[in-house]
C-alpha cells in the first residue's frame, strides 16, 4: 500500500481523459467510472492493511523537493485521515457516476475535473509537509472554480468569483502563515513542527479553515455556490472539501498552536455557535430545496468545529464521526435535491409537494437521510452531536445548550424539507407522472444511504479507530 | 596612437555574444540573397539554431565558471549569474522565434525581423555580464534600439508605429537619465568599474553619488517596466506586434532584473539601507498599480502588460530583501515567469492571426473549447500568475515570500498577498472569457481549424512545460539559481 498511489490514480485517471483521444464521450465517460471504483477499491485494500493498533503515520512517503527551504514530498496516513480519504472516494464515486449518468456537456473534461479534484483533496488529508499541504488546498480551488463556472446554473459567474477571492483571500494568508511557521521551524515537515505560541500565525490558518468550512462570519460564498453548481459538485463540494477545513483544524491548528487554540477558544465558539444556530433559522426560512440543504451544511460545519474545539477526546471523536457523516448525508442529499429538480425543474419549495405519491423510492431515500440527518436518537448523526456535546460539556454547560437547541432546529428544518417535498398537496411544478428514482439513480444514491445506516449501526467502527496516539 | 592598447580577447568567453551578433549578420546577408520564399523558414531555423547554439555555449561556460572573471579588460563580468540569464534570454528567443513564424506583421521585412531579434538577445547578454557602468549603457541602449526598431517594424500600422515611437522617446528619456546618473558616480568616485565604486565609495562626495544612484536606478526601472516608470509599457506592449511583446516581457524582465540586482550588491553595498527602502517602494507601487489598473483592462495585451508591470514588483521584492535567499528566489522565479509571460502572449498571438484583430476578452470567446491544447496552456499561465499550482510560479511566489520573511519584512509579504487577491479578478477573467462565456460563441471561421501552425504550438507546449517542470522539478533548478548567485556578497 502506497498513500501516493491513493493521490496519483484520480489525478493520472484526469490526465488520461484530458490526453487520450476518445472515440466517444462515453467510453471516457467509463473510463472515468472506472477509474474512480478503482480508487475506492485501492482505499478499502488501504483500510484491510491499516494497523489500527498502532498511532503514528502509516504507508509514508518521503522524497526532497525543495530542499532550499527544507520542504519535502511527504505524505502519508493517520487513522483520522484514512477515513476522511475513504469518504472522499466514496462521494466521487457517487459524483462521477451520477454526472455520466445526468448527461452533461463535454462529460469526458468535466469528470476528469472531479477526478482531478478528488486527486487534490486526498492530497490534502495526506499530505505531511505544510507546503504540499498548501499545494493541494490550493489545487482543490481550480477544478471547482472551473466545474462551477462551465456547468453551473444561470448565476454561475458571480458565483464562482465570490467562491474564488473568499477562498484565496484566505488561503493567502495561509501562505504568509505557512511560511512563518515553517521558516521559524527550519522545517515544513509537520511531525516536525514543535508547538507554536504565535497567534497571528494561528489566526492565519484559523481564517483560511473558516473561509472553507464555512465559519460564520466567513459563509457568503456557500449559498451561491451551493446553490449554482451542478448537483453532484455541490455534493462533492459539501460533502468532501467542506471537511477538508476541519481536517486543517485537526491536523494543523490543534497539534501546532496548543496555546492559541486555547486563546481563542471562547471566540472561536461563539462564532462557530452564533453560525450554527443562524445556519439553522437560515435553512429553516429558505425557499428551495438547495438553499436548505446549503444552510444546513453550513450549520452542520459549525457544530463540527465546536466540536473541534471543545480540544477533549470526546469532542473529537464525535466531530470526525459527523465528518463522515455529514459528508454522506449532504452528498445524498444534494444528489436526491438533483433528482427532485430534474423531475420538477425547479428546486423552489412552494413548486413542489406530494412527490411521495407514486415514488416510494424516492421518499423513502429522502426521509431515510433526512431522519439521519436530523440525529433521531440510534443514527450515526445521533452519536457524532452526542460526543460533540458531551465534549463541549466539558468547557461548558452554556455551549452544549446552544448545540442542543440547534439539534432541535435541525429537526424542524429537515421536517420542513421533507413534507415541502414529498406531502402537503401536490406542487405546480411537480409533473404528473410518477417518475420514481431510476435504477441509476438507486444504484448511485442508495450506496451512500446503505454506509449511513452501516454507520448508524456500528459508529465504533469509526471512533474506536482514530485519533490514536494523536492529539493536543 | 602609441600608447593606446587593445584588451587581449578571450574569444570562447564571449561566444554567447559573439553567436547571436554571428547568427544576426548571417541572417541579413541570407535575406539579400535568398529567394522570396525560402527567406522566412531559413531565417527562422537560422536564428532558432543562434539561440539554441547560444544557450548551449552559455550552458557551458556555466558549467566551467565555477568561480567568475573579469574579461575584456574588466568590461564584463563572467559568471554564473550572466550566463544563466543569457541562458533564459536564450530561451525566451527561441521561443519568440517559434512563435513569430508565422507571423503576417512584418512580412516583407523577415530578415531584418530575425537579425534584429538576434542583435537584441545579444544585446541582453553583452548587458546581464557588464561590469562597468559603461558596459552598462551600452548594453542598455544596444538591446533597447533593436527593440525600438522591431516594435515598429509594420510601420504602415500605426499603433505599431506609435507603440514603437513612444518607446524609443520614453526609452531614450530613462536612458539619458542613467547616463547623468552614471556621469555623476563617476563624478563622485571616479570610477567605472561596479566593485572599484564599491570601493571608492567611502570617500565619494555624498550627494552626487546617492543622486547617480538613484538616477541609475530610475533608468534601470524604467527597462523593468516597474511603478512609477511603467507608463510607456501598456502602449507598448499592446502596439507592439505580439512576438515582440512576448520576447520583451520575458528577455527584457530577466536582463533588467538580473543587472539591477548585479549592480546593487555588487557597486551600491554601503548604500543598502537606502536603496532597499527605495525599492520597497517602487514594489509596492508597481504592485498596487500594475494589479488595479489591469482590473479594468478589456484588451488582453495590455491587461498582460499590466500584469507584467505588477510582476515586477514581485520580481524587485527579493531584490529590495537584498539576501542571498533573496536572490536565489530572483532567479527561480525568473526562470518559470520568463516561459509563462512568453507563452501567454503566444497564446494571444494565435488567437490574433486566426481572427485578424486585436484580442479582447470577447475574441477570447469559446477558445478553451475550439482550440484545447492553446485553451489548457492559457489556463495553466493564467493559474499560475496568480501563483496557484502546477506552475513554477507558485514556488516562486512561496519562495519570494519566504524571502520577505526571513528577512523580517512579513509586511512585504502581505502586500504581495493582497496584490495577488486583487490579480485573481482579471486572470480569471481570461479563463472566464476562454471557458464560460454565456452562449455558444463560435469566433473562428466556420468549417474547420486554420492553418495549423506548429511552430507555435511547439513554442507553447515549450513554455508549458518550463512552467510545470520548474514546479515538479524544483530542486534541480534551485541548485542552479544557488550556483549562480554564490559569488555575490549580498549584504545582509
Amino acid at each position: 500500500v502506497n498513500t501516493t498511489v491513493l493521490i496519483l490514480v484520480p489525478l493520472a485517471g484526469a490526465l488520461a481523459i484530458w490526453l487520450f483521444p476518445w472515440r466517444n464521450s462515453a467510453t471516457a465517460s467509463s473510463f472515468a467510472l472506472l477509474v474512480a471504483l478503482v480508487e475506492l477499491a485501492y482505499w478499502v485494500g488501504t483500510v484491510l492493511n491499516f494497523d489500527f493498533s498502532r498511532g503514528g503515520l502509516h504507508f509514508e512517503t518521503d522524497v526532497e523537493w525543495f530542499s532550499d527551504l527544507g520542504v519535502s514530498y511527504k505524505v502519508g496516513l493517520y487513522d483520522f485521515s484514512l477515513w476522511l480519504v475513504g469518504l472522499t472516494a466514496l462521494v466521487t464515486v457517487a459524483a462521477v457516476a451520477y454526472g455520466y449518468w445526468a448527461g452533461r456537456e463535454r462529460p469526458g473534461v468535466y469528470l476528469s475535473l472531479l477526478l482531478f479534484l478528488e486527486g487534490a483533496t486526498i492530497g490534502v488529508f495526506t499530505a505531511q509537509d505544510l507546503l504540499l499541504f498548501y499545494v493541494f488546498w490550493e489545487a482543490m480551488l481550480i477544478p471547482l472554480y472551473v466545474l462551477i463556472g462551465v456547468w453551473g446554473g444561470p448565476g454561475r459567474l458571480g458565483a464562482t468569483i465570490k467562491f474564488v477571492v473568499y477562498t484565496m483571500a484566505g488561503s493567502l494568508l495561509m501562505l504568509v502563515a505557512v511560511i512563518a511557521l515553517g521558516l521559524r521551524n527550519g522545517t515544513f515537515d509537520m511531525e516536525q513542527l514543535g508547538a507554536s505560541a504565535n497567534g497571528w500565525i494561528f489566526l492565519g490558518f484559523a481564517v483560511a479553515f473558516a473561509v472553507k468550512a464555512p465559519v460564520w462570519p466567513f459563509h457568503g460564498w456557500l449559498p451561491d455556490a451551493y446553490r449554482e453548481a451542478p448537483p453532484e459538485v455541490s455534493a462533492v463540494l459539501s460533502g468532501v472539501i467542506s471537511k477538508a477545513a476541519a481536517y486543517g483544524f485537526i491536523r494543523i491548528a490543534l497539534p501546532s498552536f496548543p496555546d492559541p487554540v486555547a486563546d481563542w477558544r471562547v471566540p472561536v465558539l461563539v462564532l462557530a455557535s452564533i453560525g450554527l444556530v443562524y445556519g439553522s433559522l437560515l435553512a429553516f426560512r429558505a425557499p428551495d430545496v438547495r438553499g436548505v440543504i446549503a444552510y444546513s451544511s453550513f450549520a452542520q460545519m459549525n457544530l463540527i468545529v465546536i466540536g473541534i474545539f471543545a480540544v477533549n477526546d470526546s469532542g473529537l471523536n464525535g466531530a470526525l464521526l459527523q465528518m463522515v457523516n455529514h459528508g454522506l448525508i449532504s452528498a445524498a442529499l444534494f444528489l436526491v435535491a438533483g433528482a427532485v429538480e430534474r423531475r420538477a425543474a425547479t428546486g423552489q419549495l412552494a413548486l413542489l409537494g406530494g412527490m411521495a405519491r407514486g415514488r416510494p423510492v424516492l421518499a423513502t431515500v429522502l426521509v431515510t437521510t433526512g431522519v439521519i440527518a436530523l440525529a433521531v436518537p440510534g443514527s450515526s448523526a445521533f452519536a457524532a452531536e452526542f460526543l460533540v456535546l458531551n465534549g463541549i460539556f466539558d468547557r461548558g454547560w452554556g455551549w452544549a445548550v446552544v448545540g442542543a437547541v440547534a439539534i432541535v432546529l435541525a429537526a424542524m428544518y429537515m421536517l420542513r424539507l421533507i413534507s415541502a417535498i414529498l406531502h402537503e398537496d401536490v406542487g405546480s411544478a411537480v409533473p404528473e407522472q410518477a417518475l420514481d428514482l431510476r435504477p441509476a439513480e438507486i444504484g448511485i444514491i442508495v450506496p451512500l444511504v446503505a454506509v449511513l445506516l452501516a454507520l448508524s449501526f456500528w459508529p465504533a467502527g469509526i471512533t474506536d479507530r482514530i485519533f490514536l496516539a494523536f492529539g493536543p | 596612437v602609441s600608447g593606446f592598447q587593445t584588451p587581449t580577447l578571450d574569444w570562447a568567453a564571449l561566444s554567447p555574444e559573439l553567436v547571436l551578433l554571428g547568427g544576426a549578420s548571417i541572417v541579413l546577408i541570407l535575406a539579400l540573397f535568398v529567394p522570396n520564399r525560402a527567406r522566412r523558414p531559413l531565417a527562422a531555423i537560422v536564428s532558432g539554431l543562434c539561440f539554441i547554439g547560444a544557450g548551449i555555449t552559455a550552458g557551458i561556460l556555466f558549467s566551467l565558471d565555477e568561480s567568475g572573471r573579469s574579461i575584456v579588460a574588466d568590461a564584463l563580468r563572467r559568471d554564473r549569474l550572466a550566463e544563466l540569464a543569457q541562458i533564459l534570454v536564450a530561451g525566451s528567443g527561441l521561443l519568440a522565434v517559434l512563435v513569430s513564424y508565422k507571423e503576417p506583421e512584418g512580412e516583407d521585412r523577415v530578415g531584418e525581423w530575425y537579425a534584429l531579434l538576434l542583435s537584441a538577445a545579444a544585446g541582453m547578454a553583452f548587458f546581464v555580464a557588464a561590469d562597468n557602468l559603461i558596459t552598462l549603457f551600452l548594453g542598455l541602449e544596444w538591446f533597447s534600439i533593436s527593440l525600438y526598431i522591431l516594435c515598429a517594424i509594420s510601420i504602415e500600422r500605426l499603433p505599431a508605429l506609435e507603440a514603437g515611437l513612444k518607446y524609443l522617446i520614453v526609452g531614450s528619456f530613462s536612458s539619458a537619465i542613467l547616463l547623468f546618473g552614471s556621469a555623476f558616480v563617476y563624478g563622485a568616485t571616479g570610477e567605472i568599474g561596479f566593485e572599484e565604486i564599491a570601493r571608492a565609495a567611502g570617500e565619494a562626495e555624498r550627494l552626487f553619488f546617492v543622486a547617480g544612484l538613484a538616477m541609475i536606478l530610475v533608468g534601470l526601472a524604467f527597462k523593468a517596466s516597474a511603478a512609477p516608470f511603467h507608463m510607456w509599457t501598456p502602449d507598448v506592449y499592446q502596439g507592439a506586434p505580439t512576438p515582440v511583446t512576448a520576447f520583451m516581457s520575458g528577455a527584457t524582465k530577466v536582463a533588467a532584473l538580473v543587472l539591477t540586482m548585479r549592480l546593487l550588491v555588487v557597486a551600491f553595498p554601503g548604500e543598502e539601507a537606502l536603496w532597499t527602502i527605495a525599492l520597497a517602494v517602487i514594489v509596492c507601487l508597481s504592485l498596487a498599480w500594475g494589479n488595479l489598473a489591469a482590473l479594468v483592462q478589456t484588451d488582453v495585451k495590455r491587461l498582460l502588460a499590466y500584469s507584467s508591470i505588477s510582476h515586477a514588483g514581485f520580481l524587485l521584492m527579493p531584490v529590495a530583501i537584498g539576501t542571498e535567499l533573496g536572490g536565489r528566489a530572483l532567479l527561480y522565479y525568473l526562470m518559470s515567469y520568463a516561459a509563462m509571460s512568453v507563452g501567454a502572449f503566444a497564446v494571444v498571438a494565435a488567437r490574433e492571426r486566426e481572427l485578424g484583430r486585436p484580442v479582447g476578452f470577447p475574441e477570447l470567446g469559446g477558445l478553451g473549447w475550439e482550440r484545447p491544447f492553446l485553451g489548457l496552456a492559457m489556463a495553466v499561465f493564467m493559474f499560475g500568475f496568480i501563483g496557484l499550482p502546477p506552475a513554477g510560479l507558485f514556488l516562486g511566489k512561496f519562495y519570494v515570500f519566504s524571502a520577505a520573511v526571513e528577512r523580517g519584512w512579513t509586511w512585504l509579504a502581505i502586500v504581495g498577498v493582497v496584490a495577488t487577491v486583487v490579480s485573481i479578478y482579471y486572470y480569471l477573467g481570461v479563463v472566464r472569457a476562454m471557458y464560460m462565456q454565456p452562449g455558444e460563441m463560435r469566433l473562428a471561421p466556420a468549417g474547420g481549424s486554420p492553418p495549423r501552425d506548429v511552430a507555435l504550438h511547439t513554442g507553447v507546449g515549450l513554455a508549458l512545460l518550463v512552467t510545470v517542470g520548474s514546479f515538479l522539478a524544483a530542486d534541480p533548478l534551485i541548485d542552479i539559481a544557488r550556483d549562480a548567485v554564490d559569488l555575490l556578497a549580498f549584504p545582509h
